[in-house]
This record gives structure tokens, C-alpha cells and sequence, in this order.
């Protein structure tokens, strides 16, 4: 091994004034990256493992770390940044695609930033949450295109729906690319939260099997633990056919972390590599995706709403239109800005649309098309706050999915680096020592915490607006303006500028 | 530039009186105007008007289109296109007496029309969806026209101006008919058209409305997957298509549409008892995008009888009173007290609560 073309991207300060050789970064380090110097008394550092994931920093008792971006730079250039090269040089050297984690970090527009909300004034009273009841109660699943009612008595049979007392769910992330502490926490907190959690395509572990109620069940192209018991233990079943983070690709657990548990909860063998296809093998188009759809529905006996998960790519209106006339009772639109345990880094950072455009463009479409009251719209990928929430619902969103912000509220620092299998906040990991790091007992309180904490700061602002249920934000674009964007972009958001 | 009504939403504050007799005794508009008129400061002489039901029983099989016209062009296409769907029976110009603050007045004509047999039945439309369409048709497709009446045995009549002048500008007490609803207008925003003034109507629904109603886009963008279209963006024109859609469409009956009009809270609705209680989650989940939110008391006439309806938190005034067969509502007591000044019972029904009255078995209709 001759030259060392790439250099670590961080660098450690460390104030060695205040440092006691306690030792906690050296041993709270998976990476490798703080060793003692027993002959000087001393700790030091070799950055080439840090990612910055901001543990050894968090657990300093005497704060004396920081970790900074390495000043070291290439030559400044505006078309090759050091981020490309660096790429380069790592391909030449193992041949290989990138892998990256999280969602697209990359400075494409993020249109939540570019749209405001409206208050009452004057001629319309805004509501206070804390003194008139203000309802974030949803259901969803399709609805019957009208209402019998006879002397007084409804006649309709209604399909099966979920009620959610926030409209904000915990999105797919699966048993093997988080830790089964992670999962519990999560499950936990949509019991307490009255909202619901998705397994993802790794299965449901035995122990959660009591968590159903609240538990949205993922059939994926890999079938990873699907069984009837299985289908039968959620209150719902979501189809994957795509993933905001890489639109058009399957997944790929790298064999590290399929352990024991995860190989029993996905049916696979221990220490296998769990691939799934890029496409459903039986689903190669919308008649296919049908009997998917229906051959659920038979096999829970017509018990649990079916969601269809698709990533936003450019077609995304008329893929939508075709499902909600496929017997689904969600759609879920995943943002390419939506999050992963791995994806290829090209393909991250390089497909899908925003889901902003993606919302606005399939509302309107089922609208056009007299169908938006048959399905729920539910949408994922970067929903990073109530005020995003709320401007997703009034763009058209029954509710959403989070998934970067839960992962925040359990301890996450997005450094990125959920691949390696090495996460030391015990999320995104399989190694006992590290997952044993993340308390579900404190992590669901966490979780719990911050969703309500959302909760009421979108009662907040639906009271701003006059509104008191939620029902009333949904598809209410009125409510949005538009600041610095041009009109081709305020056309497909459909609203209008600020000022008009 | 300033925007007119139907290019923008304006929101507006208002006075609103309904009145009936149950017995369906015939009252003269004036009895509507006096009403109204005690209420001036509810407005600002930017749009009053008036529905009476029971007015035409000479035509009362008939439709009565009362229409605007701003120039002749419109007026020329609007007869043709009315010639071509419907056979006309009687028609004329809407009696006026000239006030000095009534100004600006477009051509009013009214016509007595039944739908053309061979256009309804190639149509494959029943008669009142087929009259409906014909309406929002004219409405959204003719610059100029404006069809702001369209049902049997009853008529709008409404202009820019306070709602006195406006009663006496169209002779109201020349008519008489066994209920009206009247409004003031007070609109924050708008140079004032004569099409935005209340009462709203399609067919024999009409909405008079005060307030302003903060899930305005959540209906219309519901309601416009069913062929209607939101032209003026006002209020009242969202809340008269709710009840077309709900009454007339999907056969729920008035008593029924407040509870998805006027959804009941979760709070509530989880301590029903379980029959009850599906209905309602029936209803806030199926109808959902047609909850009226923010504040409003409305009332709408329809044919033989009225309802009148607060918010779910009653952030508008609604007081409502009866004597004898006479039912009353206002937004303001001093209203009723007016033309009735000792009620047998005056009440302020809760938000969501709807006052519905009828005509009895066998009143005149």
C-alpha cells in the first residue's frame, strides 16, 4: 500500500487541559478512532475511521472534544469538489459502487423552506388550542363514494380504516437495518401514541408480535419474513415498490448484520447476504400489482387496509392514479429526499423528484380524476418538523411518515454512516455491545416526546388559521404561499405567491 | 390592479334574518327588509339581498332564472344557449323602482322555464341535475351573464347596496311568500359585484352567510371532483354546493348533513353508544373535506322549510325565536323583535346545532 489518496474528512480536537484519560471515547468508539498513549499519559486519535457521529463528543464528562471538518483541502474548483474527487480516487482503488446512508444531502431545493402558512386576522378569529378543542384525529384507508342512511341509521358498510390521533406515523425501517432496540422503541411509542409503526421489509419480530395493533406490516420484493401470522399480527399491510432513497433498486442487508435474530425474523440463513430485487418478480405491471393487492386482502380476510409505497419519481401522478384504481386504501409517496440504511450513492443523490412537487402533483391528479376521496395520500421522505407537516397536509396529505426524526429523537447524529453496520448510538447495528447502548425505555419516552411535541405545535398553527380540525388543512392550499419560487413551480404546488 | 369578485376571495362580515311560517301563510318581502334593516350597522352597503319561497304560484311548476346581464353580448348567447336547453314560458325584466343609492345596475331578467323534453332525455340526466348543470354552465362559461336564481316557486333578488335599499329597489313588498332569508354584506376586500351579494342560490337552495370560513379551499377542491365550479370563490357559494351535494345528490337528509357540515368532536363521538358512534366516524371519515370550519351562522332556504346553522364553536351570532307557526332567526335579537316583539321562546342554539323549520303537513307551498 504506497500513497494514501484519501484523507480523513474530520478532524479530532482535543483540549488536553481538560481531558482526565478517563478513556469513555476510547471505549464508546466503534470506529477506532481514540486510543491511550499509556507511555505519555495521553489520548490520541487517528481520524481515518471518524464519521463524525458525535458520540465520543457527547459522552466526554469534561467536554474537552470537539470534532471539526478537517481544514486539509484540495485545490478549490467549482466544478470537481473534494467530495467527487475523493469519490474518484475510492472507486479506482476498490472497484466498487458507493454506498452512502441516510437521505440526499445534497443542496437541491427543499420546498417546505419555500412555502409559508397564512393566520387569521381580524376577520376571522384565530382558535386557541388550549382553550377550544383542536383535532388531529385521521383515518385512514378508502371510503365509499357516498353514505346510506336510513331513519336516522347508517346502511354502509365501511372498508376496515386506521384511526390515527396524530397524523404522523413512524416510516419503514426494518429489523436488520436498525437494532431491536430501535424497533421497540418505536413500537412502543406508536402504542402510547395512538398512531402506528412500519416494520419494514425485515419482518416482525416474535416479541412484538403485541405491538400488532399498532403495527403496519411491509411485504417487500425479498417476501423477508412474510408469512400468514405474520400479515395477520399488523393492523395493516404496506406493498413496497419503491423506496424514496433509491427509486428503482431493491435493498441489500449486507450479511454483518444478519445475526441469529435477524436471520429467524426474515427466514434467511445466519450470516447471508438479504437482497431484494429491484422489482417485485411478480408484480411487472398495474394488473399484477392488483391481484398483489387482492391475494392480501384474501389471505387477511379483508381486515386490514392495504398501503402501496412507491418512491417519487417523474411520472409519479400517473403511477399514483393507477394504484388508487388497484385496490389499495393508501398511497404512500416516498421523497427522494427520504432516508436508508444503504443505498447507492449515485442513485441517492441522483433520482427521484422532491416530494413536495410529488404530493402536490398526485393530489391534484386523483382530484382531476374524481378519485382522491377513494384512497389515503400518506407521504414520506424528509418531513422534518410540524411546520413541514402542516404544509404537507394542506398540500394534500391525509398524514405522514417519519423516519430521519425518529431516528433523531433515539439518538441519531446523521452521520451517515448506517452501512458500515457500526453505529454507536445502538440504532443502525446489530452488534450486542453497541445495540445494548440505546435504552427502549428511554427511547420511546423520546419518541413519544416528539411527536407530541409536534402535535401540539400543529394545533398551534391550524388554530393561527381558524381551523380546528384537521380534516379542514387537508387539501386546503389556500392556506400556502409561495416566496421565491418561480411560476412554473407555484403551478405544480398549485398556490399562489406571497403578496398575491 | 384590483381584482373582482370571482378573480379573488373576499372574505366578508354580514347580518343574516331567515323567517317562516310554518302554516305557510303568505308574508311580504317588506316584513324581510324591516328585519334586516334594524341590523344597518352589520353592513356596509356593499351587497344585500333577500329569497323568498312561495313567491310564484302562478309558475310554480316552472323554473325561475332571475340573471344579470352586463352587455348585450351576454344576454344574446345566454338566450340562446336557454332557447336550446329549455322551453320558455314568460319572460321579462325584474321591476325596479330607481333609488339614488342603488347604482350601476345591470340588465335583470327573469324567465319561467322548463327543461326542453329531447335535450334532458339525450342528456341522461335527472331533471334538477340537468337544470343544475345548465346554471353552472351559463355561470362559468358566458362572460357577462350571470344566473343568480334557478328554482321553482321562489326567487333571489339581491344587489350592491344595504339591504333596505335593496328590498325597496326590487319592490319586495309586492311579493309575498311563506319564508325569506335577507343579508347585509360586509365585505373586507371587494369593489363590490352584484352577482357576490347573498343570498347565494342553485336550483331552490340558497345560503345567506355570515362569517368567514377558514376550510374555504379544503370544500371546494372536494367539491370540485363533482362538477361544480367555484366561481366567485366566496364562502357562500362553497356552502350552497355542500348542500346540493349532500341533500340533493346523495339523498342524506338536512338533519343529517349538520353532523358532517358541523362534525360532532371525537371527544363526543367516542362516548356514543356503538351504533351512533359508527355513523359518526362514518361521516368524519367519508366527508371529511366538507366540515365548515372557522366561524359562520348560515341559513339556507330550501324548498318548504329553512335551517339555520352556527359553527361547532359558535363564533358568530345566531339567536333563533318562534310565536305561534312563526319561526325566526337572526343574527341578532334585535332583529326578530323588530317584526316580532314578544316571542314565545328566544334561544341561541349551540354551535352546530341546526334550527330546522318546515312547512307543517299541509301548509300552502
Amino acid at each position: 500500500m504506497g500513497i494514501n489518496y484519501i484523507q480523513p474528512g474530520f478532524i479530532v480536537l482535543r483540549d488536553q487541559n481538560r481531558c482526565i484519560r478517563c478513556r469513555v471515547c476510547e471505549r464508546q468508539c466503534s470506529n477506532e478512532v481514540h486510543r491511550y498513549d499509556e507511555d505519555d499519559n495521553i489520548m490520541l486519535a487517528d481520524e481515518s475511521g471518524c464519521v463524525d457521529c458525535q458520540r465520543c463528543v457527547s459522552l466526554c464528562p469534561t467536554h474537552a472534544l470537539a470534532i471539526t471538518e478537517n481544514p486539509n483541502h484540495l485545490r478549490q474548483n467549482a466544478n470537481w469538489s473534494n467530495q467527487l474527487i475523493y469519490e474518484n480516487y475510492r472507486q479506482a482503488e476498490s472497484g466498487g459502487m458507493l454506498l452512502s446512508a441516510m437521505g440526499n444531502p445534497l443542496p437541491f431545493p427543499v420546498y417546505w423552506d419555500k412555502i409559508l402558512l397564512n393566520a387569521s386576522q381580524v376577520t376571522n378569529p384565530s382558535i386557541d388550542p388550549l382553550r377550544e378543542p383542536m383535532e388531529t384525529r385521521v383515518s385512514l384507508g378508502s371510503k365509499p363514494k357516498r353514505l346510506e342512511i336510513e331513519n336516522g341509521i347508517l346502511k354502509t358498510k365501511l372498508p376496515v380504516n386506521l384511526q390515527l390521533n396524530v397524523p404522523i406515523m413512524f416510516s419503514a425501517m426494518s429489523y436488520g437495518s436498525i437494532s431491536k432496540n430501535a424497533h421497540e422503541s418505536l413500537a412502543r411509542a406508536a402504542t402510547e401514541l395512538g398512531t402506528y409503526y412500519n416494520t419494514g421489509e425485515g419482518g416482525l419480530h416474535e416479541d412484538f408480535y403485541k405491538y400488532g395493533s399498532n403495527t403496519i406490516v411491509q411485504v417487500a420484493s425479498g417476501r423477508f419474513g412474510v408469512h400468514s401470522g405474520y400479515l395477520m399480527a399488523g393492523s395493516a399491510i404496506e406493498i413496497k415498490m419503491g423506496q424514496g432513497a433509491k427509486p428503482g433498486i431493491g435493498g441489500h442487508l449486507p450479511s454483518g448484520k444478519v445475526k441469529e435474530d435477524v436471520s429467524r425474523t426474515r427466514m434467511i440463513p445466519m450470516g447471508s447476504d438479504a437482497i431484494s430485487p429491484a422489482p417485485h418478480h411478480d408484480i411487472y405491471s398495474i394488473e399484477d400489482l392488483r391481484q398483489l393487492v387482492y391475494s392480501l386482502k384474501e389471505a387477511t380476510r379483508y381486515t386490514k387496509p392495504v398501503f402501496v409505497k412507491i418512491a417519487a419519481v417523474h411520472n409519479v401522478a400517473a403511477i399514483a392514479s393507477g394504484i388508487a384504481r388497484s385496490g389499495a386504501d393508501v398511497i404512500v409517496i416516498d421523497g427522494f429526499r427520504g432516508g436508508t440504511g444503504a443505498a447507492p450513492t449515485r442513485i441517492r443523490d441522483n433520482v427521484g423528484i422532491p416530494i413536495e412537487l410529488a404530493l402536490a402533483a398526485v393530489d391534484q391528479r386523483l382530484r382531476d380524476e374524481g378519485i382522491r376521496n377513494d384512497v389515503s395520500v400518506v407521504v414520506a421522505g424528509s418531513i422534518r418538523c410540524a411546520s413541514d407537516a402542516v404544509k404537507a397536509i394542506a398540500l394534500g396529505a391525509d398524514a405522514c411518515y417519519i423516519g430521519t426524526a425518529a431516528l433523531l429523537a433515539l439518538g441519531c447524529h446523521l452521520c451517515r454512516d448506517c452501512h458500515s453496520g457500526k453505529c454507536n448510538w445502538g440504532i443502525a447495528t446489530q452488534r450486542p455491545e453497541l445495540v445494548k447502548r440505546l435504552n427502549p425505555e428511554i427511547g420511546y419516552k423520546r419518541l413519544v416526546n416528539l411527536v407530541s411535541a409536534w402535535d401540539h405545535e400543529i394545533k398551534e398553527m391550524m388554530g393561527g388559521m381558524g381551523i380546528n380540525a384537521i380534516d379542514s388543512l387537508r387539501g386546503n392550499r389556500l392556506m400556502l404561499r409561495g416566496v421565491g419560487i418561480n411560476e412554473k413551480e407555484l403551478q405544480i404546488l398549485g398556490i399562489k405567491h406571497a403578496g398575491e | 390592479m384590483l381584482l373582482m369578485e370571482g378573480e379573488t376571495r373576499i372574505p366578508s362580515g354580514c347580518a343574516i334574518v331567515g323567517l317562516i311560517s310554518r302554516k305557510g301563510r303568505m308574508i311580504p318581502g317588506d316584513t324581510a327588509v324591516k328585519a334586516i334593516a334594524v341590523m344597518h350597522d352589520r353592513s356596509n352597503g356593499l351587497g344585500g339581498g333577500f329569497a323568498g319561497y312561495g313567491i310564484y304560484p302562478q309558475y310554480k311548476d316552472l323554473y325561475a332564472f332571475h340573471i344579470f346581464y352586463y352587455n348585450q353580448k351576454a344576454k344574446e348567447q345566454t338566450e340562446e344557449f336557454l332557447n336550446s336547453h329549455f322551453d320558455i314560458e314568460c319572460l321579462n325584466n325584474i321591476e325596479i323602482r330607481r333609488l339614488p343609492n342603488i347604482i350601476d345596475e345591470p340588465v335583470i331578467m327573469r324567465y319561467f322555464v322548463a327543461p326542453a323534453q329531447l335535450k334532458l332525455k339525450s342528456s341522461q340526466l335527472d331533471e334538477r341535475e340537468f337544470v343544475a348543470r345548465c346554471v353552472i354552465r351559463i355561470n362559468s362559461e358566458i362572460d357577462g351573464a350571470y344566473v343568480f336564481s334557478s328554482g321553482k316557486n321562489m326567487g333571489v333578488f339581491k344587489a350592491v347596496g344595504y339591504p333596505e335599499d335593496v328590498g325597496e329597489f326590487y319592490r319586495l313588498e309586492e311579493y309575498q311568500g311563506y319564508s325569506w332569508t335577507a343579508h347585509g354584506r360586509y365585505p373586507t376586500n371587494t369593489p363590490g359585484w352584484w352577482g357576490g351579494a347573498h343570498p347565494f342560490g342553485l336550483l331552490d337552495y340558497t345560503i345567506v352567510h355570515n362569517g368567514e370560513i377558514s376550510s374555504y379551499d379544503a370544500n371546494r377542491r372536494f367539491l370540485e371532483m363533482y362538477g361544480y365550479r367555484c366561481k366567485l370563490l366566496t364562502d357562500t357559494e362553497v356552502i350552497t354546493y355542500i348542500f346540493d351535494y349532500l341533500n340533493r345528490r346523495s339523498g342524506l337528509p338536512l338533519e343529517e348533513i349538520s353532523n358532517i357540515v358541523c362534525a360532532r368532536f371525537w371527544d363526543e363521538i367516542d362516548r356514543m353508544p356503538e351504533e351512533e358512534r359508527r355513523k359518526h366516524e362514518a361521516y368524519r371519515s367519508v366527508y371529511s373535506s366538507l366540515l365548515i370550519n372557522g366561524p359562520f351562522s348560515i341559513i339556507l332556504g330550501f324548498s318548504g322549510g329553512i335551517m339555520a346553522l352556527n359553527d361547532r364553536l359558535k363564533l358568530r351570532s345566531m339567536v333563533a325565536a318562534e310565536k305561534d307557526d312563526m319561526v325566526y332567526v337572526a343574527s341578532e335579537e334585535c332583529a326578530i323583535r323588530e317584526i316580532c316583539p314578544s316571542p314565545d321562546r328566544v334561544w341561541s342554539p349551540r354551535g352546530g346545532e341546526p334550527v330546522i323549520a318546515r312547512l307543517e303537513e299541509g301548509g300552502r307551498n
